[in-house]
C-alpha cells in the first residue's frame, strides 16, 4: 500500500510529534474543563448572595483561566490539523466519519466558547449581572461541548461502529451517526474526561488556596475557594471512578489485549486478581511465565471488575499472540492470515477496475457485502499490513505503570478531597500546617494522573489507528523523516518555551492575588 | 429534509458553506492586517495598548472561523484535506505554527513573568499577521493554478516537490493572491481601527494607511484577477469525469453562471466604496462593513469559480486526472446528508455572536474604556 519504503523511522517520528503535541496540550485542557464549571458556581454565589467577594474569587481565578486557556487554544490548533499533515492516509479513510465531530465542535462549542468568554472577561461594566452569569455557564458548557465532539471521534477510533467499508472509495463510510456519537464508549469516555478536568481542577484551586492560608493571606477568600473545591471535587472523584470502572469493562469487551497489557497479565486464567502494586521483570522474562519481579494481587478482583463476575476468565497477552481456541481467542497469525486476504481482496477489485477487467472487478467487490467475508476477514483488515506478531502487541511497561499510576492517585485524591471538606467543615483548616503544606505539592500529581490515562489510551491500543482495521504504518503521511524530525523539534522547543512563560505568569499572578473589589456591581 | 436533494446537490450545497467560512475567514483576517500596523498606527505604548485591545478582543474569532473551516473541509471533502495537508506540509505547518504564536501573544504580551518579554510577543503577532495571510492567499491561488502530486488507487498522495507546497509561492500569479490578501487584511484593519477605536490621532493615521495599502491591494488583486480569466482552467467531463485544460475556463464559468459573475461585480463594487467613502467623507466610521460584505462576496465568488460549472477545485498539474472535485473528494452522502443539518444551527450561532457583540460594542475602545477595564492585554 505505502510502497517498499522502510517506513519505521517515519512511523516513529509521526506518533513521537502525535504524542508531543497531544500531551502538552493537555497539560491545559484539563484545567479549563473543570475550572470554568467551579467559576460559574462562585459567580452564581455572588450574583445570588450580592457579596462583593464572591466576585473578587470570580474574579481572581477567571485571571488564571484566562492564562490557561490561551496557550491551551495555541496548542489545540496543531492536532486538528496534524490529522491531515502527518495521518493523511488516516484522515481518507475515515474522514466519513472523522471529520464530522470536527466540524460540529468548531460549529457547536468553539463559537459559544469563543463568543461568551470575551464577555466574561470585557463584560463586567459593560453588560448586567445575570447576563455575565449566563456567560460565564455558556462557557463552561461550550468547553465542555468541545470535549465532548472531539471524544466522540477518539471512542469511534478505539471501537469504530456505526459504518462500513466501501471498496469503491476504499475507506470507511458512516451508517448511523447515533451510533457513532451514542456508543458507550463515547458516553463514557466523555464522562471519565470530563470528570478528570474536574478533579483537576478542584485540586488546583485548593493548593493555590493553601499557599494563601500558610502566607496568611487572603485567609477568607481561600478558604471559600477550598469549600466549594473540595465538594465539587469529591463528587467529581466518585464519577471519575465510577467511570474509570465503565471503562476498564469497555476495554475488556472491546481491547482485551489493552486490558492485558494494562494488568501485566500474559497468561490469561479465570478467577484473575487485580495487580494493585506490582514491578515488572525484563521482556524475556515476562513472556516466559515470570511477568513480575514483585506484585501485590487482590484475588478474583479483575475477573469481577472487568466481567462482573470473579470466575471469569481473563485473556492474557499470550492467548492473543498463539491463540486460545478453548476460550475461542484466534492468534495474531491467523488474524494476519485472514486480514492478508481482505487486504489482497480490495487490490485485486483495484487493479481489476484499473485493468477493465469487469467481471472480476464485480466479483471481488460483491465480497465486501458478505457478511461471511466481513465476519471472517475484513473484520481483520488491518492485520493484514504487517507479518510481524509482535507488531501487534502494545508496549506493556508503559501501559502497565501508566495505568496503576493513574488508579492510585485518583483513589488519592478521593481522600485528599475528603479530608479538606472534612477540615473545612470543622473550621480547623488555617491550623492543619501538614495538610496545607502538601497541598500545593498534590497539584503536579493530578497533572500526572491525567497525562497517564491518556498513556494507557492511547500506548495502549497500538499500533492501531482504527482498532484491528488501520495500524499506524498504514495510517501515517508519506513524508521524509527528515521533515517530521524538524517539525517534532520545532513543536518541543515552541511548547516547552511557551509552557516555562505559562507557568511563569501564573506563578506571579497567584503571588500578586486578587484585586479588592469595590461596590456590589 | 435533506434527503430528498441529491448527492451533487449535497456536495455543491457544502461547497457553499465551505465557501462561506473561507470568505468570512478573509475577512476577520483584518486582526491579522492590525498585527502588522501596530507599528505604524501606534506612535506610543499607550497607542498600542489601545490597538493591542481592542484587536484582543476579535483574535479568537478568526481564530474559531479558522478552525470550523478546517473541521468542515475534513467533514465534507475529506480527501482534499488529506491530500492538500498531507502533501503541502510545509505551508500548512508553517501557517499553523504561525497561529500558534498568535494564540498566546494577546493574553502573554504584558503579563509579569511573560519570560520572553513584550517585545516578543509583539513580533510573534506581526509574524502572524505576515505570515498567515500570505501564505493561506498563495495556498487557495492553487486552486487555480494547480499544484504537483498525484494520487494512487487507495487515494494516497505523492507530492512531487520536495518543497512540499511552498515551491507554490515561486509562481507569480500565486504569489499576488497572497500579497492581495495580506494588503486586503491591512485595509480591512485600517477600516476596523476607524469603526473600533475613539481615539482622533489613531483615526487619523488609519486613513492615511488605508489609502497606502488600497493602492498595492488593487495593483496585486487585478493582476490575479485579470491574469486569471485568461489561463487555462481544470475542467472535467459531467459524464465521464475526465479531467482536461481548458482555455479560458474561469471567464467561462463567470460567463455560465451570472449569480456568481453579479456577486463578484458587487464584491468588488462593496470593497471599492467602503473604501472610497472612507477616505473622502470626514469622519466616517462605517466603511468596515461596505468592505468587509465586499470581501466575504468577492472571495465567494472565487470560490464557486473555483469549484463550481464542473471545475477541479484542487487540481494536479502533474497528473490531471488526480484533481480533486467537489464530486470526487466528497464525504458520503448519508455524512452530507447528516451534516447538513448540524448546518441548520449556523444562524443560530450567528444570531448569538450578533447579540453578544452588540452589547460589547456600545462603548467604543478608547483610553478612558481601558482605565476601567482589568483584564487587559
Amino acid at each position: 500500500m505505502l510502497g517498499s519504503i522502510d517506513l519505521t523511522p517515519l512511523v516513529d517520528w509521526s506518533r513521537a510529534q502525535f504524542a508531543l503535541t497531544a500531551m502538552y496540550h493537555w497539560l491545559f485542557v484539563p484545567l479549563t474543563l473543570g475550572i470554568t464549571w467551579i467559576i460559574a458556581m462562585m459567580e452564581t454565589m455572588y450574583v445570588k448572595t450580592g457579596d462583593p467577594e464572591w466576585k473578587k474569587i470570580t474574579k481572581f481565578w477567571m485571571k488564571l483561566f484566562g492564562i490557561n486557556f490561551a496557550i491551551g487554544v495555541a496548542t489545540g490548533i496543531i492536532l486538528e490539523f496534524e490529522f491531515g499533515t502527518n495521518w493523511s492516509n488516516y484522515s481518507w479513510f475515515v474522514g466519513d466519519i472523522f471529520g464530522a465531530p470536527l466540524a460540529i465542535e468548531g460549529i457547536m462549542a468553539f463559537f459559544l466558547e469563543s463568543t461568551f468568554i470575551a464577555i466574561m472577561f470585557f463584560g463586567w461594566n459593560k453588560v448586567s449581572r445575570k447576563f455575565h452569569l449566563a456567560s460565564s455557564w455558556l462557557v463552561a458548557i461550550g468547553a465542555n461541548l468541545s470535549a465532548l465532539w472531539i471524544l466522540v471521534a477518539n471512542a469511534w477510533m478505539q471501537s469504530p461502529t456505526g459504518t462500513a467499508f466501501n471498496p469503491e472509495t476504499a475507506r470507511n463510510e458512516m451508517t448511523s451517526f447515533w451510533d457513532v456519537f451514542l456508543s458507550p464508549v463515547a458516553i463514557n469516555k466523555f464522562l471519565h474526561t470530563i470528570t478528570s478536568g474536574m478533579v483537576l481542577a478542584s485540586i488546583f484551586i485548593i493548593g493555590v488556596s493553601a499557599w494563601f492560608i500558610l502566607k496568611k493571606r487572603e485567609t477568607r477568600m481561600a478558604l471559600r475557594s477550598i469549600t466549594v473545591a473540595a465538594v465539587f471535587g469529591l463528587l467529581s472523584s466518585v464519577l471519575l471512578a465510577l467511570t474509570g470502572d465503565g471503562s476498564a469493562k469497555q476495554i475488556a469487551a472491546v481491547q482485551p489485549l489493552k486490558l492485558a497489557a494494562m494488568e501485566g497479565l500474559y497468561d490469561g486464567k479465570t478467577e484473575a486478581g487485580l495487580v494493585a502494586f506490582g514491578i515488572l521483570n525484563g521482556q524475556e522474562k515476562r513472556e516466559s511465565g515470570k511477568p513480575f519481579a514483585v506484585k501485590l494481587e487482590m484475588p478474583k478482583l479483575l475477573s469481577w471488575l472487568a466481567f462482573g463476575d470473579p470466575l471469569h476468565f481473563v485473556a492474557g497477552i499470550n492467548d492473543f499472540t498463539k491463540g486460545n481456541a478453548q476460550q475461542g481467542i484466534l492468534s495474531i497469525p491467523e488474524k494476519i492470515e485472514r486480514g492478508t486476504i481482505a487486504r489482497e481482496t480490495l487490490t485485486g477489485y483495484k487493479n481489476a477496475k484499473t485493468a477493465g477487467n469487469l467481471a472480476k472487478a464485480d466479483s471481488l467487490k460483491a465480497q465486501f457485502y458478505d457478511k461471511a467475508f466481513l465476519d471472517r476477514n475484513f473484520k481483520y483488515f488491518g492485520y493484514g499490513f504487517s507479518q510481524d506478531v509482535n507488531y501487534y502487541v502494545p508496549n506493556v511497561p508503559l501501559t502497565f505503570y501508566s495505568f496503576h499510576i493513574m488508579v492510585i492517585l485518583g483513589f488519592g485524591f478521593m481522600l485528599f478531597f475528603a479530608l479538606f471538606l472534612f477540615f473545612s467543615a470543622r473550621g480547623e483548616l488555617p491550623e492543619r500546617k501538614f495538610w496545607l503544606i502538601l497541598a500545593p505539592w498534590v497539584i503536579p500529581l493530578a497533572y500526572i494522573a491525567s497525562e497517564a490515562g491518556w498513556i494507557v489510551a492511547e500506548l495502549g491500543r497500538q499500533p492501531w489507528t482504527v482498532q484491528d482495521l488501520l495500524p499506524t504504518i498504514a495510517a501515517v503521511t508519506k513524508l521524509d523523516t527528515g521533515s517530521i524530525i524538524v517539525t517534532f523539534i520545532l513543536f518541543a522547543v515552541t511548547f516547552t518555551v511557551l509552557a516555562i512563560a505559562e507557568v511563569n505568569i501564573m506563578v506571579k499572578a497567584i503571588k500578586n492575588g486578587p484585586k479588592n473589589e469595590g461596590g456590589t456591581k | 429534509m435533506f434527503e430528498s436533494l441529491s448527492y451533487l446537490v449535497l456536495q455543491q450545497y457544502w461547497w457553499i458553506i465551505v465557501s462561506l467560512l473561507g470568505s468570512v475567514l478573509v475577512f476577520l483576517m483584518f486582526v491579522q492586517g492590525g498585527q502588522t500596523l501596530i507599528g505604524n498606527l501606534g506612535k506610543n505604548e499607550s497607542e498600542k495598548t489601545i490597538l493591542f485591545n481592542s484587536l484582543g478582543r476579535k483574535w479568537e474569532f478568526t481564530f474559531t472561523t479558522l478552525v470550523t473551516f478546517g473541521g468542515a473541509f475534513f467533514a465534507s471533502f475529506p480527501l482534499f484535506y488529506a491530500t492538500s495537508f498531507g502533501g503541502a506540509y510545509w505551508v500548512w505547518i508553517l501557517i499553523l505554527f504561525a497561529f500558534i504564536i498568535q494564540a498566546v501573544s494577546y493574553e502573554f504580551r504584558t503579563k509579569a513573568g511573560n519570560f520572553l518579554g513584550q517585545k516578543m510577543y509583539e513580533t510573534f503577532l506581526f509574524i502572524n499577521g505576515l505570515l498567515a495571510t500570505i501564505l493561506i492567499g498563495t495556498a487557495v491561488a492553487t486552486f487555480f493554478t494547480g499544484s504537483g502530486f498525484s494520487l494512487d488507487v487507495m487515494k494516497h498522495v505523492t507530492w512531487t516537490s520536495q518543497a512540499r507546497g511552498l515551491e507554490a509561492a515561486l509562481s507569480l500569479h500565486n504569489l499576488s493572491l497572497g500579497l492581495a490578501v495580506f494588503f486586503l487584511s491591512r485595509v480591512l484593519a485600517t477600516l476596523y481601527f476607524m469603526n473600533n477605536v475613539d481615539e482622533d490621532t489613531i483615526f487619523t493615521r488609519s486613513k492615511r494607511h488605508l489609502l497606502i495599502n488600497t493602492l498595492p491591494f488593487l495593483v496585486f488583486f487585478l493582476f490575479f484577477l485579470i491574469r486569471l480569466l485568461f489561463i487555462k482552467g481544470y475542467a472535467y467531463d459531467p459524464q465521464s469525469k475526465i479531467v482536461t485544460l481548458e482555455n479560458f475556463k474561469y471567464l467561462h464559468n463567470l460567463r455560465d453562471m451570472p449569480l456568481v459573475l453579479t456577486l463578484l461585480l458587487l464584491g468588488v463594487i462593496g470593497v471599492l466604496y467602503g473604501i472610497a467613502i472612507s477616505l473622502l467623507k470626514n469622519k466616517y466610521t462605517k466603511g468596515i462593513w461596505f468592505t468587509g460584505a465586499g470581501t466575504i462576496l468577492t472571495v465567494l465568488s472565487l470560490f464557486m469559480i473555483a469549484g463550481f460549472n464542473h471545475t477541479a477545485f484542487y487540481p494536479s498539474s502533474f497528473d490531471l486526472q488526480s484533481s480533486l472535485t467537489i464530486e470526487n473528494s466528497s464525504s458520503s452522502r448519508f455524512t452530507l446528508t447528516t451534516m447538513s443539518y448540524v448546518s441548520l444551527l449556523v444562524p443560530f450561532v450567528i444570531a448569538y455572536i450578533w447579540y453578544a457583540w452588540r452589547a460589547m460594542n456600545k462603548v467604543k475602545i478608547s483610553r478612558d474604556d481601558l482605565k476601567t477595564e482589568d483584564h487587559l492585554y
